[in-house]
This record gives structure tokens, sequence and C-alpha cells, in this order.
């Protein structure tokens, strides 16, 4: 349990590699919740380690926001154990259970200012009304709103209000701090500011956070480890880098990133579109690369990169980023251009559904 | 140029309209000043003394103090109901929910003639003497309408996820209706409580059939213009009793920006 009133300000921790912590802040088995005939989660295990940057990442309707409401306490699980920080929590109402939650519309109580918010889970906690104003302030500090406290919450703007949920979440230290999608409100450029925000303060306090997001960017550039959640379902956990290499399934890797799916002898495999080459008139390829022809089909300029869709002559199309190093698109790629493609065997992953299964290259 | 001249036709028809709306109003507390007891034009001279005479009246002050306390009663019954059955409607999921809504809203749209009748009906049928409870359940059936919509609405405005985010807190059940549902629903209760005494105070068709030998202010009125007797006196409590009605219902449009003041009429009473 963390202590309520023991900062535990940097406390600046390694991420964490693997899941196999000795005591998980946050352990799921067998987790099922359905709604009449709907099944939202299907059975989840889950092991969060202490001080990670957990993402629950998944197209809408996957689950992962109903398996954020199970942790915290607004819905009971139909089946199976939560567990946090090692206590069995999974029958405790959330006014019980050491979580806090960011919610997606900040939920801001309109009748308090921002310091009041900010400190109502204190108060109610009974904590003493000093060292309530010391921690508030030391929150409203983090979150870099120093001396709005006695503003109302519909006196700022989105990405105000978005700070003012994630400090009144926070001050309590909570064993794990949920967020659910909280940036989804937020423009462009101020979502990408507050990723790196949130994940700053989240190295600085060193709390646990379990992180739900639909936006696979998003959970990339955050995460510790990752689970990418459809149909209830996790189907892949893992540092953001295994599950972009290296995805475990076919869904895994068409929703994060572009992926195209080749068959081959009767395997099913993966290339992403910036691992294969396209070489220009007369090159030869590197000794060891796998090679096709095809023609270019459409050529899409997207700044800092150029998108070609390439029409393989074995049928397939084929999607090929290249980076814009040089001004133009160097060759003359137009569409209709014949082009030879190359990738590395190495880079290709075979999907788990293919005949003879396993993670075997090609 | 037409558009001036349009702006300025509107605001001729507006000001008729207007004219048509309260002249009579204006006329029954220009009235209520008259030195004479006999209504003419132009009156006979400015003053005060209806007022004194009308105070000292021991059958106003019965029927004034009769309407208070059937109001006020009433208004306590119709919040505590009222706001319990909002709470009920908008928290549970039940089957037939929005048929019950409707239920709760029908007794201020059905024709007093209605209530009226059918509670006298109950009352004698079950040999109860009419009397000051008669009126209270009487003004309550309506007083209930406006508490329960004024409230109902108020809670379908306020954002779900903030009980959850002060459970979430760490209130439970009760602190986070004190600290977070109270504070947020209380201008629309008090809105809805101050609606339901304007709509009590005033009200004559369901107290004729509910009340017994005691008169209200509403019916002590229309039996003094009836009868043809002490109209002087009768102007001085008219303009009591629209001060008396317009006050809460200009403070309860403040507390709900409007919405309240138009919900009580779209009922069709008053």
């Amino acid at each position: 349990m963390v202590e309520i009133g023991s900062p535990k300000v940097n406390d600046a921790r390694p991420p964490v590699q693997a899941a196999a912590a000795e005591r998980p802040a946050l352990r799921l088995e067998q987790v099922r919740k359905s709604y009449g005939q709907v099944l939202a989660v299907a059975g989840v295990d889950l092991a969060v380690a202490e001080g990670e940057f957990f993402t629950l990442l998944g197209p809408s309707g996957s689950g992962k926001t109903t398996l954020l409401r199970l942790i915290a306490g607004f819905e009971r699980p139909d089946q199976g154990r939560i567990e946090l920080g090692g206590q069995d929590v999974t029958s405790l109402p959330p006014y019980l259970r050491d979580t806090n939650t960011v919610f997606q519309d900040y939920a801001l109580f309109p009748h308090m200012s921002v310091a009041e918010n900010i400190g109502y889970g204190l108060r109610v906690k009974g904590v003493a009304r000093g060292s309530r104003g010391e921690r508030v302030d030391r929150a409203l500090r983090m979150v870099r709103l120093e001396g709005l406290g006695h503003r109302r919450p519909n006196q700022l703007s989105g990405g105000q209000r978005q700070r003012v949920a994630l400090a009144r979440a926070i001050v309590n230290e909570p064993e794990v701090l949920l967020l659910d999608e909280p940036l989804g409100a937020l423009d462009l450029k101020l979502r990408q500011e507050m990723q790196l925000e949130l994940k700053r303060i989240q190295k600085e306090v060193g709390i646990t956070f379990v992180y739900v997001t639909h936006d696979q960017e998003e959970a990339l550039t955050m995460s510790d480890r990752m689970a990418v959640m459809t149909l209830g379902r996790i189907e892949q956990v893992g540092p953001p880098v295994e599950v972009y290499e290296r995805p475990a399934t076919e869904f895994v890797a068409g929703f994060i990133g572009i992926s195209n799916v080749l068959e081959r002898d009767g395997v099913r495999f993966v290339v992403r579109p910036e691992k294969v080459r396209m070489l220009v008139a007369g090159e030869r390829p590197a000794a060891g690369l796998h090679t096709e022809s095809g023609t270019v089909d459409q050529v899409v300029y997207v700044g800092v990169t150029t998108r070609y869709l390439v029409r393989l002559d074995r049928g397939e199309e084929l999607v090929v980023v290249r980076q814009n190093v040089e001004a133009a698109g160097p060759a003359g790629w137009v569409e209709g251009k014949r082009v030879q493609l190359a990738w590395a065997p190495e880079h290709t992953f075979v999907l788990e559904r293919a005949k003879n299964g396993g993670q075997e290259q090609r | 140029m037409e558009g001036r001249l349009a702006r300025l036709g509107l605001q001729a028809w507006s000001a008729l309209v207007l004219l048509f709306l309260f002249f009579p109003i204006l006329l029954i507390l220009f009235y209520a000043f008259n030195s004479s007891n006999v209504e003419s034009w132009p009156i006979a001279g400015i003053s005060v003394k209806w007022f004194a005479v009308t105070w000292n009246d021991p059958e106003v002050r019965a029927a004034l103090f009769l309407s208070l306390q059937a109001g006020l009663t009433a208004t306590a019954l119709a919040l505590l109901l009222g706001s319990l059955a909002a709470f009920g409607v908008h928290r549970l999921a039940f089957f037939g929910r929005d048929f019950v809504s409707l239920l709760f809203v029908l007794p201020l749209a059905l024709p007093g003639i209605i209530t009226g009748m059918a509670l006298n009906a109950f009352f004698n049928f079950n040999g109860l003497s009419l009397s000051i409870w008669t009126i209270v359940v009487g003004h309550t059936t309506f007083c209930i309408v406006v508490v329960y919509n004024n409230v109902l609405a108020r809670l379908r405005r306020t954002q779900g996820s903030l009980v959850e985010a002060a459970m979430d807190l760490g209130a439970n059940g009760w602190r986070a209706f004190r600290d977070v549902t109270l504070p947020l629903i209380s201008t629309a209760v008090v809105a809805g409580a101050m609606l339901a005494f304007a709509l009590s105070f005033d009200e004559v068709i369901v107290t004729t059939f509910t009340a017994g030998a005691q008169n209200t202010l509403p019916l002590w009125i229309f039996g003094a213009i009836r009868f043809g007797q002490r109209l002087p006196e009768v102007n001085v409590v008219v303009s009591f009793v629209i001060l008396v009605t317009i006050v809460p219902v200009v403070i309860a449009a403040r507390l709900t920006g409007g919405e309240g003041v138009a919900r009580m009429q779209a009922g069709g009473r008053n």
C-alpha cells in the first residue's frame, strides 16, 4: 500500500522491462464482464508491475474502458479476481480502493475551485487542512498550474482542465492511477505536449499508470509495456518495440502501423512498409534480400515521407514508405512506373495463424 | 429603411400585446389605492386606507393564514416526494420508466376540475371531512410536478461522471451526494419549491372541491366578487396575491435561467 502523505517525488525508477515483479501493483485473473448478450471483457489475465506505465490499446468497443472501470470499481466483474498491491479488491466499492481515475471528460466539480477539486480526495480522507494545502500546492506546481488554484473549472482551457484532473488524481498517491483516454479531447499539438508531460510526471512520482487509449502512436511513445485488446481479449502484451516489430497476431499487425500481409509458399507473413526498399533501375539488390517486382499504383506525399502503393506482379498490393531525404522522389517513381522491391527476410514476421505456426523467420 | 419600419412595427405590436396582458392587472393595482369605494374613472383620490381596512378584516386574515399554511405544507410535501421521485426516475432503469415519468407530470396537465372532483369524491367516499389537510393533498398533487420536473431536468444536465469521480476520490454514496449532487441541484430544488408555492397560493379550482367551510385567499376573493361585496378590499387582496405569486416566480426564473418557469407553464395550469 502506498502510504498517504509519504511523498514519493523523485523516486526515479528505471522503466520496468518485464512483468515478472515480485508483487505486482495490479493483477487481474480471468476477469469477465458482460452486459446482457454483449461480452465486454472476456477473461483477461494481466499483471502490471510497480511503477510501470502500462497502456491498454484497442479500437472502440474492445473492452479497454470496461476493464479500466472494473479496476476502478465502478463495475463488478461477473467472474475473476482483481488485486491491488497484493490485496483482493474484487468486491470493494471504488471509495475503498487505492486507485484514482483521470476521466475522459475530466469530471471536475463545477461548484468547487481548482484547489478544492484537487484537495477533495484528501479532505474526504480527513487530511488536516495545513498539510492538505501544501500537497495541493505541490500538485499544482507539478502540473504547472501555480496560481490558478482559486479559479473555477469553467474558467480554464481544455488543456488546463486536463491538468487539474490529473493533479486531483495524483495528489492522493494511489497504488494505481487509471487514465481513460485523458488526451482524447485535446488538439494534436497539445496532445503531443501532454504526452511528454504525462510521461515526465509519471517518472517523477513513480506511481503505476494504467492508461487507456485507441491511439497507437500514443501507446507506442508513452508505454513501458502495452496490451493490445480486441473483442474483450488481450491479443498481445509487451514493450512497444516488441509489439510493433513482432506482432503476435494479424489483428495486432493490422491495428498498429501499416502492415502488408503476404502469402508465399503457404505461409502468411507481414512486412512493414518502412522495411521495404525500392530499387532504382539497374540497381542490384544486396545479397540475401528477397525481391519482387511490381508497378507503382499511387503516390501519396505526406511531408516527412512519401507513401507508395505498389501492385505486385503476383497480385497483392503493398504499401512502401520512403523518407523524403532528398527534395523530391529521386528516381521519379510516378504512377505506372515499374519497380523492384526488396526486403530482408529477418524483417518479416510470420503470423501465428500460418499453417506451420510459430514465430519462425522467413 | 424598410428594416427600420419593420422593427418599429414589431415593437408597437409587442407593446400592444403586453398592454393586453397586463393592463387589467395594472388597473387592479391602481384601484387598490382608490380613496372611494366606488370604482369610477378617474378615481376619486389616492389613499391607502383600504390596506388598513383589509389588514384588520378577520375574514381576510383567516384566509391569508390558511393559504400560507396550506401552501407551505403542500410545498414541503412536494419537495420531499417530488425530489425523491426525480432521483428514482433518474438513477434507476426499470421497465416502464417513461410511463411512470409521464404519470408524475400528468396532474399538472389534467384540468383542475377533474383533479378536484376526483379528490372530492374520494374524500366523501372514505368519510373524510374536508379540512386544511384535504386542501394540502389537493395542492400537493400538482406541486409535486414542478419540483419533480425541475430536479429531474437538472439531474439530467449534470455530468454522470461527477458522482463517480467523488466516489473514486474516497467518498461513499452519502458523502458524494452531500458534496456533489446536492450542491449542483440545490438551485433547481429551491426554484421548484418557489414555483410550487406560487401555484398553490393562487389556486382556485382544486381548492373549491377540497376546502370545507374555510376559505383560502383566492376563494375569499372569488366569493367576495360573486356577491359584489367589499370590492376595494378585493383589489388590495388581489394586489397582494399578485406580489406573492410573482416574486417566487421571478426568483425561480433567475435560479434556473428561465427554464423552470417555462416548465411550469407547459403544464397548462395557472
